[in-house]
């Protein structure tokens, strides 16, 4: 399994401002927390600690307790994720229709299990429980884009839309 | 507001979505203009039409002939062809599956035919997009109507008498909820509505919010004058990002032409409303646990009583109603108790709807009157099962619900009924499945799920359901042995008597329904190590064949 690397890049750097607004909107006010949350993930498409630390500050709760909100929920992330983010339905309508065959097919093509990261950090691999779209099971999500009664052979197209 | 000569409904659900309905709108918009139509036929993009199978889809009125199956390259044959010589273009329409023949209106189709409309009244017929479009329909006429003409009582009274029951899955009288609520001496008070739609194979809330914003708004606006609340929250699912857009410019809309905000209809009533998004995590479909959501906190629940109507979001009373039940409010209130209960069976008043999926001919959402035969539903509406396969059982309700076998497939879907044979009507999913399905894998798939979102609170859930889901695993590995289904039996009661919340105790139903129904098949995997769907992939499907672990 691969280490991406952890430490903060230029371009996270000036997204810090940025946090400093949100934060300002909700400061003191720590029934927002899961606000602040999706805009911050929103921000860096994970939750980098150093935010979490203004949030701390900001909302005047401590790092405990705002791990223990952000790990309870499966929206947010605290490592970094893939540029490209690949969802596979697994709701019952997709599982009925194959989507287990998907992820593992996924899995084989990227070489990375489910909840991974490529290594080239261009997309990342997770389940999602039911997307909405059961009527055109099976269904996966990249990014924001549903793609319909997928077929393993249909995968590579899919992804090579995605750089 | 202006007349049209027609208009073209494109549906902008989000299966349709999915299948590519926005180039098929520019398309169409693009052809309306080159034949100079744009003052005389109006295009717009409207919420599910409910066929999501056929999509993208496109109903042109005022004849109400639907196509299906479009691609951009359609457009030019339904402008040049009906809109502008008049001749509808048959190769587009639905075909009869028995006799290959085109069926032009909507109405004709099984499909839609033998549908009952309340809560989908308006979606795939307006633009969600465009309050206007409501208003034409009636819309925020119940709040005009409660507000200037009816005292809370009134409002509760009208309730209770329709006979209207929760459709989030538990099934409680609405009526009577809002009377507890108002009856709560603290204030303030809240309205919530819950739109965390988290059972997999459910999407009638999401299509509801996307296809017709405006009448869970005014839902909860009347909900606030008869309970006396001021603000209302919307908690919906992160994963629902065109939902949260259209209910966003809804909610922006009703405030600019004041259906929310201060002296509602100069009534002096004041009532606005919030969104709230999820972050993924089906327990906080469970009220105590959604409120800790809206809180800011871990979505854990609570032991009830207190109940939220006595003590709820931030301590205060609290009404909370699924997205369904608000959206069957404003007809109700306009056309009367009477009318809604006049549909239905006696017990269960009024529709549901369903999520049609799996293995049938036409998927998408259907809504139904209560009691309508699970036959009706499979194959009249549904257009029975995918070519070659046979009919294995039908899951309703979700992770919560149970496995109907064929021998029930006549059985009225209604609650009494479901729950007569150990199933729910839930919160409306219907997966059929075939042959291809093994019934003790499908077990598997819900106890994964239930054993994944549990949220740890209550040891019951928590070790419960992830000792039930070792037991399956094993069976499906070929190493299970007989006196494990006893086991799984007490499992199941011990859970469903002692866990917290709803999660934990409907958790396993979906194991007790099919070793009631399906036990032959628990059975071949334990002695004769065989999966007669093929699925279990360390067993064999052939029987009489053993292979050594």
């Amino acid at each position: 399994m691969s280490h991406a690397c952890m430490c903060s890049s230029p371009n996270e750097e000036e997204l810090y401002p940025l946090v400093d607004q949100v934060i300002e909107k909700y400061r003191g006010n720590p029934k927002e927390l899961i606000t602040v949350l999706h805009r911050i993930q929103k921000l860096f498409d994970y939750l980098p600690r150093q935010a979490l630390e203004k949030v701390s500050d900001g909302l005047g709760m401590s790092l405990n307790e705002i791990h223990g909100v952000a790990s309870f929920y499966s929206f947010f992330s605290m490592v970094p994720k893939g540029r490209h983010s690949i969802k596979v339905c697994l709701g019952t309508a997709c599982y009925v229709k194959g989507g287990q065959k998907i992820v593992e097919h996924l899995e084989k093509k990227l070489a990375v299990h489910v909840g991974g990261t490529t290594q080239d950090r261009r997309f990342s691999l997770d389940e999602v429980r039911c997307i909405g779209a059961c009527g055109l099971a099976p269904a996966v999500l990249v990014n924001d884009d549903v793609y319909a009664k997928v077929e393993p052979d249909k995968v590579e197209e899919i992804l090579s839309k995605y750089e | 507001m202006k007349s049209w000569r027609a208009q073209v409904l494109v549906c902008a659900g989000a299966g349709c979505v999915s299948s590519g309905c926005a180039g098929v709108y520019n398309a169409i918009v693009e052809k309306i203009k080159e034949h100079g139509l744009s003052e005389e036929v109006r295009v717009i993009e409207t919420g599910c039409l409910g066929s999501c199978n056929m999509g993208p889809l496109a109903l042109v009125n005022p004849e109400g002939i639907l196509y299906m199956k479009l691609t951009p390259a359609d457009a030019g044959d339904i402008v040049l062809q009906h809109l502008v010589q008049g001749q509808p273009v048959e190769r587009l329409m639905y075909k009869d599956p028995a006799t290959g023949k085109a069926i032009a209106k909507m109405e004709d189709i099984d499909f839609f035919k033998l549908q009952q409309k309340i809560v989908l009244r308006n979606c795939g017929l307006i633009d969600p997009k465009n309050i206007d479009d409501y208003l034409e329909r009636d819309g925020y006429k119940a709040l005009e109507k409660v507000l200037l003409n009816m005292s809370p009582e009134e409002v509760i009274e009208t309730l209770i008498n329709s006979g209207l029951r929760g459709r989030g899955g538990a099934g409680f009288p609405t009526g009577l909820k809002w009377k507890f609520t108002h009856q709560a001496a603290k204030t303030p008070k809240y309205v919530v509505c819950n739109a965390d739609e988290g059972d997999p194979g459910a999407f009638m809330d999401r299509s509801v919010i996307e296809g017709d914003p405006h009448s869970v708004l005014e839902a909860m606006a009347i909900a606030g004058y008869t309970i006396g609340a001021n603000q209302g929250y919307v908690y919906i699912r992160a994963e629902y990002p065109l939902a949260i857009e259209r209910l966003t410019w809804a909610i922006d809309q009703a405030r600019e032409r004041n259906y929310l905000g201060k002296n509602i209809f100069g009534s002096g009533f004041d009532f606005d409303i919030n969104i709230k998004i999820g972050a993924g995590a089906f327990v906080c479909g469970e009220e105590t646990a959604l409120l800790a959501s809206i809180e800011g906190k871990r979505g854990e629940p609570r032991p009830r009583p207190p109940f939220p109507a006595v003590e709820g979001l931030f301590g205060c009373p609290t009404l909370i109603n699924n997205v369904e039940t608000y959206a069957n409010i404003p007809a109700i209130i306009l056309n009367g108790a009477d009318w809604f209960a006049r549909f239905g069976t006696e017990k269960s008043k009024g529709t549901k709807v369903f999520a049609l999926a799996g293995s049938i001919e036409n998927t998408g959402l259907v809504e139904v009157p209560m009691g309508t035969p699970l036959y009706d539903l499979v194959y009249k509406i549904g257009g029975g099962l995918k070519k070659d396969k046979k009919f294995k059982a039908a899951q309703t309700g979700g992770p919560s619900g149970g496995c109907i076998p064929e021998k029930y497939i006549n059985i009225p879907v209604d609650y009494e009924s479901l729950a007569q044979i150990g199933a729910i009507v839930g919160s409306g999913g219907l997966i059929i499945t075939d042959e291809d399905t093994c019934i003790v894998d499908f077990a598997r798939f819900f106890m994964e799920f239930t054993q994944n979102e549990s949220c740890g609170k209550c040891p019951p859930c928590r070790i419960g359901t992830k000792r039930i889901l070792e037991i399956l695993i094993r069976i499906t590995q070929g190493r299970g042995k007989e006196e494990d289904l006893d086991r799984l039996r007490e499992l199941c009661y011990n859970i469903k008597d002692t866990a917290l919340c709803g999660l934990g105790q409907t958790a396993p139903n979906p194991v007790l329904t099919t070793l009631k129904y399906f036990e032959d098949e628990y059975l071949e995997h334990i002695r004769d190590k065989r999966c007669r769907a093929n699925v279990c992939k360390r067993l064999t499907k052939k029987a009489g064949v053993k292979i050594s672990n």
